[in-house]
C-alpha cells in the first residue's frame, strides 16, 4: 500500500525536511500567522483554488481514480469550498477567547480559555479523496493560525502535483509548504519535530504516525477506516435505503471510502427483499455494465486490485457472489458485487474491504446485529435503516462508532456542526467546521487577577487556628474555604 | 518505516531504561530482580513514623515474592475490567453517580489517614494536604456529581441545508477501560482527580499510584477497594515492571501526570494498541514581575507558589523568575522578608515546608545547586541537610542560561531569577525554551497582560497570582508542546474519557434522486446550484431556505 509507484529522482531527506520545518517555524516564530489577517487572507485563496482550479482538480481525479465528475464536484471540491466558507465566515468568532465562569473560589477574578495556534504542523492525506482530505485539514491548520506542510499521497501521483502547484502559486510559501513523496519522504516528515500531525489513512501506518509523534511528544490526530455496518431492519421503504445504501457504498469512491458502508447486516428473512432491491437500484444507477460506466470510480492501483480480487477468490467467499462479481484487470475495475453470508472467520470479513464488494450478513433477529458490531473493533462509522424509534434509541445507546446516522450513509460527514472522527482502531481526535480549528488549536486557561485583597490566611506559618477557620468554613461550603484562603475572608 | 516502528517498541519497553522522576531509584538498581511489596512494610511501620521527622527512605524490606504482576497479570485484569465494562454497568447514571458519592464520602472520612500518608511521604504539612489535595479533590468530585446529568445530555447541534431534513446531536459515550498512571508530588489527588473523571464519563479504570509515595500508594489501594465497584475499579500498585506490565495492554485511553522523558514511552507504548493520551508533564513554569506591581502581595504569591507548594516538588510551581536588572535588588529583598515571615529565620526546622520525597530528588537537586556557575549565585538559602532531606528555600540570582538548572525542570526549592533589560525581554527568555505548563505574570500595566496573554504559549497563564488557576472549574488544566497535552478537570474530565459521538437522524421520506447515478449533465447543474444556496445560506433560517429546497427538489424529480 505504501511502495512508491516509481522511484524518485530526487530523494527529500531528513536535512531537507529538517531545514524546511526550520523555516517554517522561523515564519511562525515571526507571528505572521497568528494574525486575523493572515489567516484570512490564506483561507480566501483556498478557496480560489476552488473556484479557479475546478476543471484541472476534475481531470486530476479522473486520471488517479477515473472519479465521477460529479462525485468530484459534490465530494471534493464542494465539501472543501463550503469548509473555507464556513470558516471565513466564523474565524473571529471562533477566535474569540471564551469566558469561563469563574467561583466564588477565586472572586473577583475573571477567566478565559484563549485559543492559540500549536506552530507548525503537519498534514498527511491519503488517496481515495486526495482532494478534500489534503486540503481540509489545511483549511483547520490555517484557521488556528498555524504554519502547515502537507503531503499529499504519492498514489493519487496528479492531485498530488497539481495541489504542490497550486499551493505553491496561491499560498504564502514562508508558511504553507506542500512535499510529494511516498515512504522516504513521509519518514524523513516523520522525523521532525511537528506540533500537531494529521494523518488519514490506515491503522497499521496510524500507529507509526503515533510512535513517531511520541518521540516528540507532539499530539495526533488520526482518521483511520474500519469496517463500517449497515444494520437494515424490515419493514421501511426498501427503494430508498437501498438507493442510500448505494450511494454511500458505489457512489463513493467505488467504496474506496473510509466511511462507505464495508457490509451489511439484515433478518434471514429480509435479505432476498433487500437483495433484489440492491440489483434493482443498481440496474437504475450503472446500467447492465456496471464495468463500463462512467459514474463509478475505478480501483486505484493493481496492487489494491489484486487485494480486493483475493478477497472475492477466497474459497469459502467465491461460492457467495450473488450479485456482480465481473472484473477487467487492464483497466482497474471491479463490478458492484454483493456477497450473502460469507463467513465470519473469511479475509473478506477480517480487513476493511475499501472497494466495490458488498457482504450481507444475516441474523435471526435485528437486535443481533448490535452483538455482531460491538463484538468487534469500533468503525468510524455505522449505519441503521428502520423506522423502529426503540431500535433507534437501542443503536445509539450502546454501538460505539466514530459517526452514527440513521436512515443514510455518510452524508453526517456533510454537516459541519458534526465532529468527524474515529475512536479506537477508526482512530483519534476529529476535525470538521470548528472542531478543525480546535483541532489544530490549543486552549490556553487565562485567570487574571488584581493585587488588592490579599489574605493572610493562606500563606504559612500554618497555625492550628488557621486550620480550624477553614474546617469549619468546609463544613459550611467548599467553596468557602478557598475563598477563605485566596483572600475573601475576614480572618 | 518498519525499522523505525521497531525500533519505537523496543523503547516502549520501560524494563531497564532506569530511573526517572516517576520511579524509584530503589527499583532502579535492582528492578529485575526483587518485587517490593508495599502495604505489608508500610502498614507496619505505621505506628512508629507517625509523626515522627521522616527519615531517609521510608522504611521498604525486600520481598521475594513469588507472584508478582507481570504481563499476563495485567491481561487478566483488563479482560476482567472489559467484562464489566462490556455488561453496561459502568454506563449508567445511578453507577457513576454512586461511583462518585462514595468517593464523596471516602475523601470525609478518611481525612486523617490521607493527611498521615502524606506525611509520611513527603512531611506534607496537613493544612497544605488539606488545601492542594483533599479539598480540591472535593471539590472535583462535588463538581462532578453535580453536573453529571447535564454532561451526560447529548448536544443538539444544528444541521446543514445539504441534508434537510434531519437531526443531530452529540452523544458523549465512555471509551472503555483506561488506565490512570499517577505521581508521586500530590499523590492523592493526582491519582484522584483523574479517576472522578473516568468514573463520571463511564469507563472502567485502572489506577497506578506512584511507588515513591508508598504510604499514600497503599492507602489508595486500600480505599478504592473499601469505597468502590471493585469490579471496575482497580488500583495496581507497583515500580517499573508493573507499570511496563499495565503499558502493554490495550486501554481505551491513558492519563499519565510525571516527566516528559516517561511521556514519550508511555505515549509510544499506547501507539501499539492506537490509546489515545492525556499528558500531565511539568516544563520550567516562569513568573515574570514587572516593576509596576504591588510587591508584597506578589511575593507572596510567589512564595505561595514555589515553597508552600510542596516545596516547589508541583508541575505548576514556579520554577524560576524573570524580572528587570533594576528591579531585582527589591524583589529579592521582598523575598527574603517573606520567606522569613512563612517560615521563620530557621526554614530547615520549619513544619509548614514539605521535605523532599526521595534520596535521588535530593541528590539531583544538590547537584543543580553546586554546578560550577551556579553555587557563587546563591544570594539566600543554600543550606541542605541530607539526613532530613530538606534543603532551605533558595534563591539565585543571573545563573548562565547554559547550566543545569536552568536546562531542566527545578522542582525543587530553588529559584533562579533571571534579569532582563527591560521587562520585554522576558518574552525571548520564554519562546527560547520548551512550552511550559504555566506562565505567571506580575504586572498592573494592560499592555503588557495583553501582549503575554496573545504571544506567550503554555499549557496556561495567570495574571498577578500563582497556581490558582487550576481551582478555576472552568478552566482546563493541561500542558502544551513539551508540557503535555490534553486537559481535564471539571468537565473537562468528563470530555478527556469521552468519545464525542456524532449521531445524526434522517427518515426515509422525501428522498431525491439528484444526489443518485446516472449523473447527468442537468443534475450536475442543479447541485451546483443546491451547493451554492447551501453555503451561503447555510447560516440563515432553515424556513426561510425550506421554499428554495423545494424548487430545487421538485427540479430534481422532474429529471426523472
Amino acid at each position: 500500500m505504501e511502495t512508491a509507484e516509481e522511484v524518485q529522482k530526487v530523494v527529500f531527506e531528513s536535512g531537507e525536511a529538517a531545514a524546511m520545518v526550520e523555516e517554517l517555524r522561523g515564519s511562525y516564530r515571526s507571528g505572521k500567522t497568528r494574525s486575523y489577517e493572515w489567516r484570512v487572507s490564506q483561507l480566501k485563496k483556498l478557496e480560489k483554488i476552488t473556484e479557479f482550479h475546478e476543471q484541472e482538480i476534475v481531470e486530476a481525479l479522473r486520471s488517479d481514480l477515473s472519479k465521477p465528475e460529479t462525485e468530484s464536484f459534490v465530494q471534493e471540491i464542494g465539501m472543501l469550498k463550503s469548509a473555507c466558507k464556513l470558516a471565513i465566515k466564523n474565524l473571529k468568532s471562533w477566535m474569540k477567547p471564551e469566558m469561563a465562569k469563574t467561583s466564588m473560589t477565586t472572586f473577583p477574578s475573571s477567566a478565559e480559555i484563549v485559543s492559540e495556534p500549536l506552530g507548525v504542523v503537519l498534514v498527511i492525506s491519503a488517496w481515495n479523496y486526495p482532494f478534500l482530505l489534503s486540503l481540509d485539514p489545511v483549511v483547520g491548520a490555517i484557521a488556528a493560525g498555524n504554519a502547515v506542510v502537507l503531503k499529499p499521497s504519492e498514489l493519487a501521483p496528479a492531485t498530488s502535483s497539481l495541489l504542490a502547484k497550486l499551493l505553491g502559486e496561491y499560498m504564502d510559501s514562508s508558511s504553507v509548504r506542500v512535499v510529494e513523496g511516498a515512504v522516504a519522504e513521509t519518514s524523513a516528515l516523520l522525523e521532525q519535530k511537528w506540533d500537531k500531525i494529521c494523518y488519514t489513512g490506515n491503522g497499521r501506518v496510524g500507529r507509526i504516525v503515533m510512535a513517531s509523534a511520541a518521540k516528540h511528544l507532539t499530539p495526533v490526530l488520526l482518521e483511520l477506516g474500519g469496517k463500517c455496518p449497515v444494520v437494515v431492519d424490515s419493514g421501511i421503504n426498501l427503494q430508498v435505503a437501498s438507493r442510500r445504501i448505494i450511494a454511500g457504498k458505489w457512489g463513493c469512491n467505488n467504496g474506496q471510502a473510509c466511511v462507505s458502508p464495508d457490509h451489511i447486516i439484515t433478518t434471514k428473512e429480509f435479505a432476498s427483499k433487500l437483495v433484489d432491491a440492491l440489483k434493482s437500484e443498481l440496474d437504475n444507477f450503472y446500467g447492465k455494465n456496471p464495468l463500463q460506466s462512467k459514474d463509478l470510480s475505478r480501483i486505484v492501483n493493481s496492487n489494491h486490485y489484486d487485494r480486493l480480487t483475493k478477497l472475492l477468490d477466497e474459497d469459502k467467499v467465491s461460492g457467495k457472489v450473488i450479485h456482480g462479481g465481473e472484473r477487467d484487470k487492464s483497466n482497474l475495475r471491479i463490478a458492484p458485487t454483493i456477497l450473502l453470508d460469507v463467513p465470519q472467520d473469511s479475509l473478506i470479513m477480517q480487513e476493511e474491504i475499501f472497494g466495490p464488494l458488498l457482504p450481507i450478513i444475516t441474523v435471526d433477529k435485528i437486535e443481533d446485529s448490535f452483538e455482531l458490531i460491538t463484538s468487534g473493533t469500533k468503525p468510524l462509522a455505522a449505519y441503521l435503516f428502520t423506522n423502529n424509534q426503540k431500535l433507534k434509541d437501542h443503536f445509539v445507546g450502546n454501538v460505539s462508532a466514530g459517526g452514527l446516522l440513521i436512515n443514510d450513509t455518510t452524508l453526517h460527514l456533510a454537516v459541519p456542526t458534526l465532529p468527524f472522527g474515529g475512536v479506537g482502531e477508526s482512530g483519534m481526535g476529529a476535525y470538521h467546521g470548528k472542531f478543525s480549528f480546535e483541532a489544530f488549536s490549543h486552549k490556553k486557561a487565562v485567570v487574571y487577577r488584581g493585587f488588592f485583597g490579599d489574605a493572610a490566611v493562606r500563606y504559612p506559618p500554618y497555625t492550628k487556628g488557621n486550620l480550624t477557620i477553614l474546617k469549619a468554613l468546609v463544613g459550611g461550603s467548599l467553596l468557602g474555604i478557598i475563598r477563605a484562603l485566596f483572600g475573601w475572608s475576614k480572618a | 518505516m518498519k525499522g523505525l516502528c521497531i525500533e519505537l517498541l523496543h523503547n516502549s519497553r520501560l524494563v531497564g531504561i532506569g530511573s526517572t522522576e516517576a520511579f524509584s531509584y530503589r527499583f532502579q538498581r535492582k528492578n529485575h530482580q526483587a518485587f517490593f511489596s508495599f502495604p505489608k512494610v508500610i502498614v507496619s511501620s505505621a505506628s512508629f513514623s507517625q509523626r515522627c521527622l521522616p527519615t531517609v527512605s521510608p522504611v521498604v524490606t525486600e520481598v521475594e515474592e513469588k507472584k508478582t504482576f507481570d504481563s499476563e497479570s495485567a491481561g487478566l485484569l483488563v479482560k476482567e475490567l472489559r467484562k464489566s465494562f462490556n455488561s453496561g454497568r459502568t454506563k449508567s447514571y445511578e453507577w457513576r453517580m454512586l461511583q462518585l458519592s462514595n468517593i464523596a464520602r471516602m475523601l470525609d472520612e478518611k481525612e486523617e489517614d490521607i493527611v498521615e500518608a502524606l506525611y509520611k511521604d513527603l512531611s506534607k504539612p496537613e493544612l497544605e494536604t488539606f488545601i492542594s489535595e483533599i479539598s480540591t479533590a472535593k471539590s472535583s468530585c462535588k463538581e462532578a456529581l453535580e453536573g453529571l446529568k447535564q454532561w451526560m445530555i447529548p448536544q443538539k447541534v444544528k444541521t446543514s441545508f445539504a441534508t434537510f431534513p434531519s437531526s443531530a446531536e452529540i452523544v458523549s459515550e465512555p471509551l472503555g477501560v483506561v488506565l490512570v498512571i499517577s505521581t508521586w508530588n500530590f499523590p492523592f489527588l493526582l491519582s484522584i482527580d483523574p479517576v472522578i473523571g473516568a468514573i463520571s464519563a463511564g469507563n472502567a479504570v485502572v489506577l497506578k499510584p506512584s511507588e515513591i509515595a508508598p504510604a499514600t500508594s497503599s492507602l489508595l489501594a486500600q480505599l478504592v477497594e473499601e469505597y468502590l465497584d471493585s469490579s471496575a475499579v482497580k488500583v495496581v500498585e507497583g515500580a517499573v515492571p508493573e507499570t511496563t506490565a499495565l503499558l502493554e495492554q490495550k486501554w481505551d485511553k491513558i492519563l499519565y501526570t510525571g516527566s516528559a522523558r516517561v511521556g514519550r514511552i508511555v505515549m509510544a507504548a499506547a501507539a501499539k494498541h492506537l490509546t489515545p493520551v492525556i499528558l500531565e508533564l511539568g516544563g520550567k513554569s516562569p513568573a515574570i514581575v514587572d516593576s509596576y506591581v504591588d510587591l508584597q502581595v506578589a511575593v507572596r504569591r510567589i512564595i505561595a507558589g514555589k515553597w508552600a507548594l510542596n516545596n516547589g516538588q508541583a508541575c505548576i510551581g514556579v520554577d524560576y523568575i524573570i524580572t528587570t536588572k533594576d528591579f531585582a535588588p527589591k524583589l529579592i529583598d521582598a523575598l527574603k522578608e517573606g520567606l522569613e515571615q512563612f517560615f521563620g529565620k530557621d526554614p530547615m526546622n520549619s513544619k509548614d515546608i514539605s521535605r523532599i520525597v526521595s534520596l535521588t530528588q535530593f541528590a539531583r537537586l544538590v547537584k543543580l545547586l553546586e554546578e560550577d556557575r551556579v553555587s557563587d549565585k546563591i544570594v539566600l538559602g543554600g543550606q541542605t541537610d541530607e539526613k532530613q532531606l530538606k534543603i532551605a528555600p533558595t534563591i539565585l540570582l543571573d545563573i548562565p542560561e547554559d547550566t543545569q538548572i536552568m536546562n531542566e525542570e527545578i522542582f525543587g526549592p530553588l529559584m533562579p531569577i533571571v534579569t532582563v533589560e527591560k521587562i520585554e525581554g522576558s518574552f525571548d527568555v520564554i519562546k527560547s525554551r520548551p512550552k511550559p505548563l504555566a506562565v505567571y505574570v506580575f504586572t498592573s500595566d494592560e499592555q503588557l497582560k495583553k501582549s503575554f496573554v496573545e504571544n506567550i504559549s503554555s499549557g496556561g497563564m495567570l495574571i498577578n497570582d500563582t497556581v490558582l488557576h487550576v481551582a478555576v472549574a472552568g478552566l482546563p488544566f493541561g500542558g502544551v508542546g513539551e508540557s503535555g497535552m490534553g486537559s481535564y478537570h471539571g468537565k473537562f474530565s468528563f470530555d478527556g474519557f469521552s468519545h464525542k459521538k456524532s449521531v445524526m437522524y434522517r427518515s426515509l421520506s422525501g428522498d431525491s434522486s439528484l444526489r443518485y447515478p446516472p449523473y447527468t449533465p442537468e443534475k450536475q447543474k442543479l447541485f451546483k446550484a443546491a451547493l451554492s444556496v447551501s453555503i451561503h445560506c447555510s447560516s440563515t433560517k432553515v424556513h426561510v431556505l425550506i421554499p428554495c429546497l423545494s424548487f430545487l427538489l421538485v427540479k430534481a424529480f422532474g429529471l426523472l
